[in-house]
């Protein structure tokens, strides 16, 4: 009975797991607090889903495609980099 | 960890006196450089000024850049170097941590699980089209998220930066890396949640 006591004063709730779902997915959890997370997600769907959704978006963020320069900004790049070819050798 | 740097190529090449070398680099970074730029500085104009600023200091040391290093992390720490120094923006406002949960406490019971699960947008994102849409928002929501998560975001996430390398550029510490990334992704979900998400 005490050691039950004692594990679920250990238990983390959902409140807690969404907030330890960064520092999972760096690496950064201590062994014990990583196990304690997963004992969690795996009976908690709802985190379970949550988890995902952090994982796709930081997966969509990644895949974000670079929007063209204007033609206007572009000529402004080319400026400066003939400016820097004109100058003086060091 | 250090992985071959996808820049090394273009810089051969535009120190050879190419052009379109130049142009395709400022075009895979700028995005990203306006960004944290934009954070740092009072105005959009101070850091489109800033990021050619950067891009000119880069152009003159670049004969004195090892390849071993990464063209990124040294283009990102002049990037920030010049736009702290432009902008008092920051330096009045020191390390403000967002205080705010990952998610909104209204959504838990007292004992701490979810009344207010996580709606669903996960197959959205599988469609092309939603997949576009949820793209745009997610641009737009880091352009709305605090100085300092932007910053950490953009580069972690856009960029691809490690930690490491975001530390570096930014000068800060791991656990304020974490927690500023944190903070940022937390935000950016709940962005995409509130547009695309629908209960079962």
């Amino acid at each position: 009975m005490m050691r039950l006591a004692a594990r679920l004063r250990r238990d983390i709730v959902c409140q807690q797991a969404v907030e330890l779902v960064s520092d999972y997915l760096e690496g950064a959890l201590s062994r014990s607090a990583r196990r304690r997370l997963e004992v969690h997600l795996a009976g908690c769907p709802h985190c379970g889903e949550y988890l995902a959704q952090m994982r796709k978006t930081i997966e969509l963020t990644g895949s974000l495609t670079e929007a063209d320069l204007t033609p206007q900004m572009q000529d402004e790049f080319i400026a400066i980099y003939r400016l820097w070819r004109a100058e003086p050798g060091p | 960890m250090v992985s071959p740097d996808p820049d090394n190529e273009l810089v051969a090449r535009l120190r050879a006196g190419d052009e379109q070398a130049f142009v395709a680099l400022v075009r895979s970074h700028h995005d990203s450089m306006i960004k944290v730029a934009s954070s740092l500085v009072p105005s959009s104009a101070v850091a489109e000024e800033v990021v050619q600023e950067t891009w000119l200091a880069v152009l003159r040391g670049i004969g004195g850049f090892q390849e071993r290093s990464s063209l990124r992390t040294w283009l990102f720490r002049i990037l920030v170097n010049r736009a702290r120094t432009a902008g008092e923006k920051e330096r009045r406002s020191v390390a403000v941590a967002d205080p705010g949960p990952a998610v909104d406490a209204a959504r838990f019971d007292s004992s701490g699980s979810w009344a207010s699960p996580p709606e669903q947008w996960l197959e959205d994102a599988e469609d092309r089209a939603q997949a576009g849409k949820i793209a745009d928002r997610i641009r737009s929501a880091i352009d709305d998220l605090p100085g300092r998560q932007r910053q950490v975001v953009t580069l972690r996430d856009i960029e691809g930066m490690t930690s490491g390398e975001v530390r570096s550029v930014l000068d800060i510490s791991e656990i304020n890396q974490r927690v500023l990334l944190h903070r940022g992704r937390s935000r950016v979900r709940q962005v995409i949640e509130n547009e695309f998400g629908r209960s079962r």
